[in-house]
């Protein structure tokens, strides 16, 4: 790569995308501690009435952090790390610049829209494809300029190598418009039966089996292009940079990408164990999933081999300190999950809170570490100031890091514990437990997830307010900084 | 290889596409010509059940609820016979659930009635009073969507053959006749029930939500 260029790349469309990471950052997680805490105190349905049931809101907390927290945040970093590894400049190009804009405000719109329709109760009720087929075109549109964004951007490059980072933007964009188009296939109603009914309404073109297969398929893997596949692509550009260290391994990112790809997929089915699915299709499921550590470990190993010879900086840098812990999480995640996949324990897990668990340290420590560490690291360079407080990344972490803990152990111990009294028998192989003994019991642990997520809320609280400082009235500074990013204390 | 992919986007984009797809043509494809047979005798939801189910899938149900009773003793024991994928033929989409906070009810019509249902979705705390399920008290307020229901089941007749106005199927007809069916099969339900407004609304023709996903409650057997 050239050293020498002198080119100002154009941060517009990464700060509209940082703004609203935060912002939905904020909604989704504050209506994920409402959630978790009507399950400890169930009184706490009745704050707005149906529109403020655990059933309504449960898909909002999920899509607007999938879709509104997570998507925005990929797309900050996209239009920021696109440029500097491409050595192109959004303002070289005017219809790239449009293309940018454009994909921003269609996405904000399609948002606000979602969470109405969302609270509404229209819904197609497949977990994280709720979106009924208005939403779902103008997800298409989005996605689309997404990808013209992408590949035109690649299309004036002057680095004529695509860097690690962008092999995993392509694939999380490839991957999710595959998975998205066929499990939304529905028909609308309105239009079938000669214009009866309402006209949101739309019908799967796939029945039972068939459905769960597709949903599934979608459902790990689209999620999990979203959560694992462009996250990766973020931490191959960041850790680096910040720590000024060449990536460990390149032929372990090759064996990592390359394993992942092909892997990945092939494990929806593991949702689907001792269901209807054909008993094949489950067993590839479980064995897939095994062989998924090899790839989701090799790059998370390459993130902590790249630290080599470097370990103080986890002292000295919060930020490495996020993406350090981040990498960790990722493979401790990485690992249950394949452990949840085998049909024994499969048998005792499904169903239960063990399973959200699992999600959490993936998408609390993995992801949203992951994120804000980018950000933190854009910050500087975007807004052209240092980072108003070292000192709140350090109380952040901390306060998070306890959130997460706090959140994967009461649920790991919720999600066995129900597990093994649904199957409890007495002497005579009669149910020792009627149901609803195995939900008063868990109460505690319901009431210690809630705090942990006041705890990893407030930390996103700091988070919040030490970036808008940032961008408002820390320090400014002159020239941009070459790796770690300047922070005050 | 690599090397010169890196430098070809294209290829590269083609190449990444194909690996990823290739799990899905395999694992997914195949199955399309099996599973959506229907067990023998079962029936298509009636208008006033698919209203019943649409109440669940905007209520999202799902978040809480599971129908999909795995193949294990301690399942069949307490819910019944475990699921069979001809039983789901008709369910478009599946609404199996991937979390249990709340009992699975792929059943429950077997072990629920009427009544029971409206004083739990008055007031869970009233026939289960452990619940940390929320009330539904909506449900007896809003009218289900008995239009969008025969919308839909005309829809799933014309597109999916679905054996409506079949031999032994269940009847459709046409729109007047299905909301007139609908009408019938809510004022045998709302006989049932004790709540006034329910049915006084249904003496007047209109359907509350409560009374459709009963109807669909009592068909899940």
């Amino acid at each position: 790569m050239q050293s020498n260029a002198a080119l100002e790349y154009d941060y517009s469309v990464a700060k509209l995308f940082t703004f609203t990471t935060i912002l939905f950052g904020i909604i989704g997680m504050l209506v994920g501690t409402l959630i978790a805490a009507q399950l400890a105190f169930p009184e706490l349905n009745y704050l707005i009435g149906e529109y403020g049931t655990f059933s309504r809101l449960r898909p909002l907390h999920t899509d607007v952090v999938i879709y509104g927290f997570m998507l925005s945040g990929i797309w900050a970093t996209f239009y920021y790390v696109g440029q500097r590894v491409l050595k192109v400049s959004m303002a070289e190009s005017k219809f790239l610049m449009f293309m940018g804009k454009f994909h921003f405000y269609l996405y904000f719109v399609g948002a606000l829209i979602a969470v109405i329709t969302l609270l509404l109760g229209i819904t197609q009720s497949k977990e994280y494809a709720e979106f009924e087929w208005p939403i779902d075109i103008v997800v298409v549109l989005i996605w689309v300029s997404w990808g013209i964004s992408l590949f035109g951007l690649i299309g004036i490059r002057r680095e004529k190598s695509l860097y690690i980072s962008l092999w995993y933007y392509i694939a999380a964009f490839l991957g999710v418009a595959m998975l998205y188009l066929f499990n939304n296939m529905a028909v609308p109603t309105y239009f079938v039966s000669g214009g009866i009914g309402s006209v949101l309404h739309s019908v799967s073109m796939y029945s039972g089996t068939n459905d769960a297969l597709v949903q599934w398929w979608f459902g790990h893997n689209a999620v999990g292009f979203v959560f694992t596949v462009a996250i990766i692509a973020q931490i191959y550009y960041f850790l680096p940079k910040e720590s000024g260290q060449a990536v460990y391994s390149y032929k372990l990112s090759l064996l990592s990408f390359w394993g992942l790809m092909f892997v990945y997929l092939w494990a929806g089915s593991h949702h689907l164990i001792w269901s209807t699915v054909p008993d094949w299709m489950q067993t590839m499921g479980s064995i897939f999933s095994v062989v998924l550590i090899l790839p989701s470990w090799g790059s998370a190993i390459n993130m902590l081999l790249t630290m080599k010879g470097e370990w103080n900086q986890l002292t000295e840098n919060p930020l490495i300190k996020l993406m350090v812990l981040a990498s960790t999480f990722y493979m401790l995640s990485t690992i249950e999950g394949p452990i949840q996949s085998i049909k024994s324990v499969n048998a005792i897990a499904h169903f239960t809170d063990w399973i959200p668990g699992h999600v959490h340290d993936g998408v609390l420590g993995w992801v949203g570490f992951m994120t804000m560490a980018a950000l933190y690291h854009m910050a500087p360079r975007i807004f052209k100031r240092e980072i108003y407080s070292k000192k709140l990344i350090d109380v952040q972490f901390w306060i998070q890091t306890t959130g997460i803990v706090l959140y994967f152990t009461s649920m790991w111990i919720a999600g066995i514990t129900q597990g093994m009294m649904w199957r409890a028998v007495d002497e005579y192989g009669n149910l020792m437990y009627s149901f609803i003994d195995t939900v008063a019991i868990l109460h505690p642990y319901y009431t210690i997830r809630t705090v942990s997520a006041v705890l990893y809320f407030t930390g996103f609280l700091i988070f919040a307010y030490n970036m808008v400082k940032t961008m408002t009235v820390s320090k400014e500074i002159s020239q941009e900084p070459t790796n770690r990013t300047p922070m005050a204390a | 290889m690599f090397h010169w992919l890196e430098k070809n986007p294209f290829f590269f984009a083609v190449g990444v596409f194909v690996v990823i797809a290739f799990a899905g043509l395999i694992e997914i494809l195949p199955n399309f010509a099996e599973a959506s047979r229907p067990v023998a005798g079962l029936k298509p939801y009636t208008v006033l059940e698919l209203a019943g189910k649409n109440v669940y899938k905007k209520d999202n149900c799902i978040a809480c609820h599971s129908q999909l009773i795995r193949p294990f003793k301690s399942e069949t024991d307490r819910y019944g016979q475990y699921s069979l994928s001809g039983e789901y033929a008709y369910d478009r989409p599946f609404l199996w659930g991937s979390k249990r906070t709340g009992p699975d009810l792929h059943r429950v019509g077997n072990y629920r009635t009427t009544d029971w249902h409206e004083n739990h979705m008055m007031d869970p705390k009233s026939v289960v009073p452990q619940s940390i399920m929320p009330a539904y008290k909506h449900m007896f307020t809003n009218l289900a969507d008995i239009d969008t229901a025969y919308a839909e089941a005309l829809t799933v007749k014309k597109l999916f053959a679905t054996p409506y106005d079949a031999p032994n199927g269940t009847p459709l007809g046409t729109h007047d006749e299905a909301k007139a069916a609908a009408l019938e099969e809510a004022k045998a339900i709302a006989a049932d029930m004790k709540n006034q407004s329910v049915k006084d609304a249904v003496a007047n023709g209109q359907i509350p939500e409560i009374v459709a996903i009963i109807a669909y409650m009592n068909r899940l057997k």
